[in-house]
């Protein structure tokens, strides 16, 4: 045959024994922009090649060019499902360098926030793994108490889901009264409905079937790969950047940290259903300490990094002084290097700063723990079938924009 | 109680000369060791008695475009989980011949974080299974987080973008 052949096919491919299969980049069981080139023989995946960088928007170069401040926007966009434990996390970083001490207000104020959004964070997850064994219900049920935490978040700062939520010591405006009774108000209906989701999925018998010894990884292995957050304490490692690195006034509380035995879907769903517990009990607890401390305290007295009131600046030369020099990046920040790390939604959020004392990070980088463990899915998947693959993908609690920074 | 104080006297024990300038900037033990060594030193942390370092926090690079003869440092950051302890070493490398053994082979972990490093800053990992651009595409020929390369300037007006407006 003369005629041009106008389909390239790979050297080898028709004696190919197995099928070659492209799950992703716009699937809609990935949640998200994941590609994996998967080699399927039959059902069963015997390799996965993951891409990612599809939504790369180089942040850490952003970073290196912008004041301190002004980098908080940057962090709401990694973890989207819980960005206040972001901009919190970033704030802290920040707050390191510059040897800020917090009031215990605002400390525990963060520990209500990144305790809701952590809360927001797995009940997505976990509602997600049963959309992907074929129940939407529990879905539906949940996001009617995810949009109760929104609104927290909204009455506090504004906005919902980049939040940009807080400042470099503390918060841009205190709590209303409002706020306080939202709050009151999630804690209680919250339980109720929590239950009504457990008892939907715990003992459900397809839920078990399918996410039990599915896409398990032992706990030796899942230290080689650097995982964290409830996937690695779901294989039985009690890691947890809140008690192990306390910040932020974690070693007030009285809270466990819930642990699983076989790394498993299951045990991954089961450990983060516990987590949720426990933040409520966190939140239940922050709410009466503050009632004893001073109401009127939200930020931190650091003037030269705190942004001033906006009616102050136009009023008292001191704030005018103060915001010039903050927005124009004149206070004086120390050079060094700082890493400080939060127990993220998904795992340890870490910030590594290198300051050489300018208006801007002399380097930024973000241990972002979805794109550390996102490296383990081949291995985990293998052997396994396609469908067990994708509630695989959906229990690593994988986001795209953290994963792709 | 494992201490930094106990981990640099072993270290010290064990490498002499070759692991120097200590420092604990915000209470974590960091240190520079010879580009050459940089798998010995994390093996040993690793697998040594009573340290048991077992747990790759962080990799990632810098660039410093005024040492010259040094002007890339890879930067680990190791943990022991046990004891809530971190550590952080440093190698430096020519960026001309920007070769770095690669940790591969002692934590996965380090698989796709070499790449990063490797696709922002050009090092070049020795014996990494996959050294190929993470983030970025194939075709670029430069390593963006390196200093010299400015953002784009927000104020161009010869790029004709219809899509995304400019």
């Amino acid at each position: 045959m003369s005629q041009k052949q106008n389909i390239q096919l790979p050297e080898g491919s028709l004696g190919k024994q197995t099928t070659t299969l492209n799950l992703g980049p716009t699937h809609p069981a990935t949640h998200g922009v994941f590609q994996n080139i998967l080699e399927m023989d039959g059902e069963r995946i015997i390799d996965a090649v993951p891409t990612i960088g599809f939504i790369h928007r180089a942040f850490e170069k952003i970073a290196e060019h912008r004041p301190y401040y002004q980098i908080t926007p940057l962090t709401d966009r990694l973890n989207y499902c819980s960005s206040p434990i972001n901009n919190m996390g970033w704030h802290m970083t920040v707050e390191k360098l510059i040897h800020a001490e917090l009031p215990k207000r605002v400390e525990y104020l963060r520990v209500i926030i990144m305790e809701l959004s952590r809360i927001a964070d797995h009940l997505v997850c976990n509602s997600v793994i049963g959309v992907d064994t074929g129940a939407f219900t529990g879905f539906i049920y949940v996001f009617e108490l995810r949009e109760l935490i929104y609104e927290i978040f909204e009455e506090v700062c504004g906005s919902r889901l980049t939040t940009n939520i807080g400042r470099i010591g503390g918060f841009e405006r205190n709590f209303s009264e409002l706020a306080f009774q939202k709050i009151d108000h999630f804690l209680s209906v919250f339980p109720k409905a929590m239950k009504e989701f457990e008892t939907l999925f715990n003992r459900n018998r397809i839920f078990m079937e399918r996410t039990m010894g599915v896409g398990g990884i032992a706990a030796e292995r899942a230290l080689n790969y650097g995982f964290t957050g409830p996937n690695l304490r779901a294989t039985g490692i009690d890691y947890d950047i809140r008690t192990a690195h306390p910040y932020s006034g974690y070693q007030d509380f009285d809270f466990s940290v819930p642990v699983g035995t076989t790394g498993d879907v299951y045990d991954r769903y089961l450990v983060r259903n516990a987590e949720i517990w426990e933040s409520i009990s966190i939140i239940t607890q922050a709410v009466k300490k503050i009632k004893d401390l001073d109401p009127s305290v939200f930020h931190a007295d650091i003037p030269d990094f705190y942004l001033p009131e906006k009616a102050d600046v136009y009023s008292k030369m001191e704030a005018l002084i103060y915001h010039f020099k903050i927005v124009m990046g004149e206070t004086a920040i120390p050079a060094g290097e700082v890493y400080h790390s939060v127990e993220g939604g998904n795992g340890e959020l870490g910030f590594y700063l290198i300051s050489d004392g300018g208006r801007s990070p002399y380097r930024l980088h973000f241990r972002r723990p979805c794109f550390i463990y996102y490296q383990a899915y081949p291995e985990i998947i293998k052997g396994s079938m396609l469908s067990d693959a994708v509630v695989t993908m959906s229990s690593l609690n994988l986001i795209a924009g953290e994963i792709d920074a | 109680m494992l201490t930094n104080e106990i981990i640099q006297q072993q270290l010290t024990e064990k490498f002499g000369a070759l692991v120097y300038n200590f420092e604990e900037p915000y209470g974590m033990l960091t240190f520079v060791t010879d580009r050459d060594n940089n798998l010995k030193v994390m093996n040993f942390l690793k697998e040594s008695e009573g340290l048991g370092f077992n747990f790759l926090n962080d990799l990632t690079a810098v660039h410093y475009p005024d040492q010259i003869g040094k002007e890339l440092a890879v930067v680990y950051m190791l943990q022991n989980i046990q004891a809530g302890l971190r550590i952080r070493f440093k190698v430096f490398t020519d960026i001309t011949n920007p070769d770095v053994f690669t940790a591969t082979g002692i934590f996965e972990t380090a698989n796709w974080l070499e790449r990063e490093a490797y696709d922002f800053f050009g090092v070049n990992f020795v014996g990494h299974p996959n050294l190929i651009r993470i983030m970025n595409v194939e075709e670029m020929d430069y390593h963006p987080l390196r200093k010299e390369y400015p953002l784009e300037d927000q104020t161009r007006i010869d790029k004709d973008d219809d899509m995304f407006g400019r």
